[in-house]
């Protein structure tokens, strides 16, 4: 009987997170992923061995190619800057870029989902019908197109996750508040006086807010992608310090024919437990969310 | 004596893949001052739609509502608020009528809220109906989330949430259905004595004739969206006038092992509803069926002071 008030996402306890740290070990090592990189953005002024826009001298040449060593732990690049001070501060970009997409994402998705999926009628045809024409954009040209007919940079990057990934999250919000809209308590708050507005945003939008948080963690994955790709193509900002950037100058400075993985491997590797993160955080927050797609 | 909610030809069509549903159909109503009113039905008669609408919850297709000499058939913003502060719903279903994030001194303080009640009474009403549920000490409750009460304790905080802001009217669709035996009596009790001191006038909607007969003065049966009799309960109980209500008489369980029991007098169930509307709806379950009931309708005719029933059979009683 009591069933789906047990089993309601919002119900948590200490026990719970708890009993889920020790059962989602996915989500557990997602989770360090992010707290190493956030530590790392935070610190990256103390943890950089150099500054990462620098060129470095040796004697009076240019320190370029430099192998790995004990100065320079993952070597030098074509420029003669120090390839681990620019991942270590690579770290602030790529959160910078992720969290504001991410948030951004997050924030459009819901809002729309909420609107499209309490209210219905025509706001949740002309929503539907919006969300349906996004979600058939390619998102790499859409991005390309538009750095090139305004000026390239990150702002671009995240307004193009923004714009193209919204859709994905509004429509489980959407499904999800079109089943919390006929539960008891939601008709219940109508009769007690509470306004439309009031209903969506303090009543219905609290529950559906870990599902929200839950498609940010993977938006986060795609905005680096995203900015790792418009860099690496020239359409991001060329004076910003990413792991795009980064690939992108190694991709010039043909670093694969050089055998010089220490210029891309480390990048590609940054990029890569990002995004992990956020897939491994999302598999394990569903469990949490749907317990019973679990026993399946 | 003027009535307090009063419904006027109430109707309620529902569109549902190209046809027509008729939920509700030409009902009308009055509930007195501290007067409770009790329509009973088997599920799909239209009875929760009908508080539905009254409640201004459903929009009602055709008809007029009437709330202390007020129309609030169209009310909206301001008035219709006004109307939910005075018109308060006991649901169903105690362990979904609460927010499951909110503590139960949230759900409470949110009526209070919407209601522009001053915040300097807000202590002073939540102890007070604490009281009246019989939740005491109120301390020990209003911090607890819905997950930590039982279907009783949960029923009472919903009944604590419908009085809270001095309602004229309690509309209680099922209040026990979905509670343990033990504690439906508990509930009702508080349910009447929060009545009996308050004057509160009730609607309460219930498939069950034995509650109805337990708590409400006047009673209204529906079949298929229409009132089909009505009356005041005792009579309507131990005089049934219409054969469907004699039905739901014959239905109500008895605490007897050895009984003698005759079978009901109706066959067939709800689906059996002619599909011709023409005519009464009853006609294909009714035993005392004649062939004028298949071309005309009956309407709602007086055949005592204060009752009515909806049935072609000559001083049906």
């Amino acid at each position: 009987m009591l069933y789906w008030t047990r089993e309601c996402p919002s119900v948590r306890s200490a026990s719970r997170v708890l009993r889920f740290l020790r059962h989602e070990p996915f989500a557990v090592a997602g989770g360090a992923i992010y707290f190493v990189i956030v530590v790392v953005a935070v610190f990256a002024d103390e943890l950089a061995p150099y500054d990462p826009r620098a060129i470095l001298k040796l004697g009076s040449r240019i320190a370029r190619y430099q192998p790995i060593s004990a100065q320079h732990w993952l070597g030098t690049n074509s420029s003669g800057r120090d390839v681990l001070s620019q991942v270590i501060w690579g770290t602030r970009s790529a959160l910078e870029v992720g969290l504001t997409a991410a948030i951004a994402v997050v924030a459009i998705g819901t809002v729309l989902g909420l609107l499209s999926g309490y209210l219905g009628g025509w706001v949740d045809r002309v929503i539907t019908w919006l969300a349906d024409i996004v979600l058939g954009l390619p998102f790499l040209p859409f991005m390309l197109v538009l750095a090139a007919l305004t000026h390239p940079g990150t702002g671009i990057v995240v307004f193009s996750v923004a714009a193209l990934l919204w859709p994905n999250t509004a429509r489980v919000i959407r499904a999800q508040v079109l089943s919390l809209r006929e539960r008891a308590w939601v008709e219940a708050a109508r009769v007690t006086g509470c306004s439309t507005t009031r209903i969506m945003f303090v009543h219905v939008l609290p529950q559906v807010l870990p599902l929200a948080a839950l498609y940010g963690s993977v938006a986060i994955g795609w905005a680096i992608l995203a900015e790792a790709s418009a860099s690496f193509l020239g359409f991001g900002d060329p004076t910003a310090i990413s792991w795009g950037v980064m690939l992108q100058e190694a991709y010039a400075n043909q670093a694969l024919s050089r055998g010089a993985w220490n210029w891309f491997a480390p990048p590609g590797a940054a990029i890569m437990a990002m995004v992990l993160a956020g897939f491994l955080i999302s598999r394990g927050s569903e469990r949490l969310l749907f317990p019973k797609l679990a026993d399946q | 004596m003027t009535a307090l909610l009063q419904a006027e030809g109430l109707q309620k069509t529902f569109h549902s893949r190209g046809r027509e549903v008729h939920a509700v159909q030409n009902v009308s109503l009055s509930v007195s001052p501290g007067e409770a009113l009790g329509i009973v039905g088997e599920s799909g008669c239209g009875k929760t739609t009908t508080a539905r609408m009254l409640l201004r919850l459903e929009e009602p297709s055709a008809g007029r509502i009437m709330f202390d000499g007020a129309d609030i058939t169209n009310a909206h913003g301001r008035h219709l608020i006004a109307y939910r502060a005075r018109a308060q719903l006991v649901f169903q279903n105690p362990f979904d009528a609460l927010n499951p994030r909110f503590t139960i001194r949230r759900s409470l303080t949110e009526p209070l809220r919407n209601f522009a009640i001053p915040v300097s009474e807000h202590q002073d009403r939540i102890e007070s109906v604490m009281r009246r549920v019989r939740l005491v000490p109120a301390e020990s409750w209003l911090d607890r989330r819905p997950h930590e009460l039982s279907g009783g304790q949960l029923q009472r905080v919903v009944l604590a949430r419908a009085l809270i802001s001095g309602p004229s009217l309690i509309v209680a669709d099922e209040p026990v259905s979905m509670l343990d035996v033990s504690v439906r009596a508990g509930i009702l009790n508080v349910l009447r004595d929060a009545r009996d001191s308050l004057g509160l006038a009730a609607l309460y909607i219930s498939h069950d004739l034995a509650l109805i007969r337990y708590v409400c003065e006047q009673t209204i049966v529906m079949y298929l969206g229409r009132i089909v009799e009505q009356g005041p309960t005792a009579e309507l109980i131990s005089r049934p006038a219409h054969p469907y209500t004699r039905a739901l008489v014959a239905a109500v369980p008895v605490a007897r092992v050895e009984q003698n029991r005759e079978g009901l007098p109706i066959r067939g169930s709800l689906s059996d509803a002619p599909p011709d509307p023409s005519g009464c709806l009853f006609r294909n379950r009714c035993p005392s069926v004649m062939p004028r009931c298949a071309t005309e309708a009956p309407t709602l005719r007086t055949i005592a002071p204060g009752r009515m029933v909806a049935c072609h059979l000559e001083g049906a009683m």
